[in-house]
């Protein structure tokens, strides 16, 4: 056990997609609400009373750590559960937990963004933070790709940001639609538009291990190096705090020693079935 | 808050506590504010559990283990610790099988409360506890205390211990502590650590207040013959084991072989019951799960021990990382021989060999090691 949960109310609730929502936080203690800081790429335990726990990634920009948004799929327990939940409701809240994204080591670079389904939520704070500073970092390309093209959530957010200046963004479906002016292909074939500079390029990818693995594959025999690629894993979360057990991966714990790797340190087992 | 066992105490020289006079210290223990726990006979098998008295130890009794069988075995011996352990360790002791980590209450206006639930247990003593188990607790301190967030409910059950070691005389079959590194001499860990001889114990302290018990019992230094006979019997001890593990760090080796032919072998024998992880001294995952009272007012946040040999151990949003027993037997392999090493500065196994004993088919993790990594002898 890490910690007690805290309390916090629901101030705010988007629908994302018909099963995607976004929750927006804020802890009903003043004590816990002024303390608490986080990092993109870090997530909290979210306590549905009654019936669980679940670990979800904060989408919101750290500098505003008084309200937290948490951008969810229903497809358990707990998420069909939070996903009934209105304005004024509370829930509980243990974190943040892990290792977040490399931001320090990425100034000055460009950064590729590669994401897949909901993958991009949990990076969609890094993307934030970047055109919230945008003088510290290179040119920021955002690929996301999806299975059906109706399965793309924050459509508008795409297309605004595809309006700043040094700012990329291409999407992609296997399936497109009548609707569907981008790409219609694997994430990965829209690497050549994206004139990646493989010496001084970041990456940062979220999303099916299938997708990151054959991002991965695409980049290095481009020229990135391993270790400029990050990645944020999934696996079965109960403490968040590496004593459960059930992230294991390998002698890493997901929840605490991630859930952001860079490469090598998960390339051994990436793709193994079975862990 | 746990005992130091660097204690300069450790160095006073033993002394010899004849066996007359063991009720003696469990009444000091008991003095002392303890409770006692120590080996009883119940359903058929050695555990650890409440001793009022000596009379309440196995004397007399043994054990007969192979891979897949324990049957306890009478000798007519007068001594009371010549068994090697059975299925409990001291695991159950500190990191409980069941118990609630928090409760939440929701108020009529829908606000939520939390309390944590420390509890407040007894101190306890307990006698006769074997090196493998000692080992197997620094690993579990390790992980429980050790780390960014220590566990409360562990540690207020952990500073409550007093341990008496009784070196093990008398291995199963089924150990292999010598080649781990983990017996079957105790050599820290324990408050007070005795070796069983006919004609009663001799007894050396780890810790200043194991030092403080044997002194209110006023007992005479062991003699040379004594300590000698304990040495010659725990070097017997030792030679006596038929099992072996390396002594190598296997991490790399196991990791290399990840498409081994005898993950698929093993898979074909293995029930996936999870026994292993049960009797495992070492093993600490653990599931959290939520229990709401029917007044809809309070719910309970409790933990319970799980297994990587269940279905929902590696289950992740409608995957299964882990669906099958070959990849399931594989990641606690890999995990308790290889990962450990990296986790926590050594392997995850102490030699107990209660994985083999009490696994229903009789796997022996000593031979798929060696099937993967080479034999350990």
């Amino acid at each position: 056990m890490a910690q007690l949960p805290m309390s916090a109310e629901i101030v705010g609730r988007i629908e994302e997609s018909p099963t995607i929502f976004t929750l927006r936080l804020r802890l009903t203690e003043d004590h816990a609400r002024e303390a608490y800081r986080f990092a993109p790429g870090q997530f909290n335990m979210v306590y549905l009373y009654g019936v669980g726990e679940v670990p979800i990634s904060i989408v919101s920009d750290p500098s505003g750590p008084a309200l937290l948004d948490h951008t969810i799929r229903a497809v358990g327990r707990v998420t069909q559960g939070l996903a009934r939940l209105q304005q004024g409701d509370r829930i509980g809240l243990r974190g943040p937990f892990g290792r977040g994204w490399p931001l320090r080591e990425a100034e000055g670079h460009d950064i590729l963004v590669v994401t897949g389904g909901l993958g991009c939520a949990p990076i969609v704070a890094v993307i934030n933070y970047i055109l919230m500073r945008r003088e510290r970092f290179g040119r920021l390309t955002i690929i996301q790709g999806v299975k059906h093209a109706e399965e793309l959530i924050w459509r508008e957010r795409y297309a605004y940001w595809n309006t700043l200046p040094d700012t990329r963004v291409l999407l992609a479906a296997d399936h497109g639609g009548p609707l569907w002016p981008f790409h219609v292909g694997l994430v990965t074939e829209v690497f050549d538009e994206a004139q990646i500079t493989p010496a001084n390029t970041v990456v940062m990818m979220c999303g099916p291990e299938g997708m990151m693995h054959a991002g991965i594959k695409n980049l290095t025999a481009r020229g990135v190096a391993e270790e400029r690629i990050h990645l944020s894993m999934e696996r079965s979360m109960h403490c968040g705090v590496g004593q459960c057990g059930h992230c294991q991966y390998g002698a890493s714990f997901v929840c605490r020693d991630g859930p952001v790797f860079p490469y090598p340190r998960v390339k051994e087992l990436f793709q193994v079935r079975g862990y | 808050m746990v005992p130091s066992t660097t204690d300069p105490a450790q160095d006073a020289a033993p002394v010899h506590l004849p066996a007359q006079r063991l009720q003696d210290l469990i009444d000091e223990l008991r003095r002392g504010g303890y409770a006692c726990v120590g080996p009883r006979l119940r359903d058929g098998a050695i555990l650890y559990e409440r001793l009022q008295s000596t009379a309440d130890l196995p004397v007399g009794l043994s054990d007969e283990q192979a891979p897949g069988s324990y049957r306890i075995s009478r000798t007519g011996s007068s001594r009371r610790f010549a068994w090697a352990n059975g299925p409990q360790a001291l695991k159950p002791l500190v990191f409980v099988p069941r118990e609630t980590l928090w409760r939440a209450t929701r108020r009529d206006d829908g606000a939520l409360a939390f309390d944590a639930n420390i509890p407040e247990p007894e101190p306890l003593a307990v006698i006769g506890v074997r090196s493998c188990d000692l080992a197997a607790l620094a690993l579990q301190d390790r992980h429980f205390l050790h780390g960014s967030y220590p566990d409360p409910c562990y540690a207020s059950r952990r500073e409550k211990l007093f341990l008496v070691a009784v070196h093990c005389s008398h291995p199963a079959q089924t150990c292999f502590c010598a080649s781990s590194g983990d017996g079957p001499r105790a050599t820290s860990g324990f408050d007070i650590a005795l070796s069983e001889l006919d004609d009663g114990f001799v007894a050396q302290t780890g810790t200043e207040r194991g030092a403080q018990v044997l002194a209110a019992l006023g007992l005479p230094k062991a003699s040379a013959e004594q300590l000698a006979d304990a040495e010659a019997q725990l070097a017997r001890a030792a030679a006596m084991q038929q099992r072996a593990l390396p002594s190598r760090n296997l991490q790399a080796c196991l990791f290399a072989n990840l498409e081994h032919s005898r993950w698929k072998d093993v898979a074909q024998r293995c029930l996936s019951c999870g026994n292993c992880t049960s009797v495992c001294p070492t093993c600490f995952c653990h599931s959290e799960a939520e229990v709401p009272q029917l007044d809809g007012k309070r719910s309970e946040h409790i933990r319970e021990w799980d297994s990587c040999f269940t279905q929902t151990h590696s289950y992740l949003h409608g995957l299964t990382i882990r669906p099958d027993t070959r990849t399931r037997y594989r990641q606690w392999l890999t995990h308790k021989l290889g990962a450990w090493h990296e986790q926590y500065g050594r392997s995850g196994c102490v030699g107990c060999g209660r994985c083999i004993s009490w696994c229903p088919v009789g796997i022996d993790i000593t031979e798929e090691a060696a099937a993967i990594c080479g034999s350990g002898k």
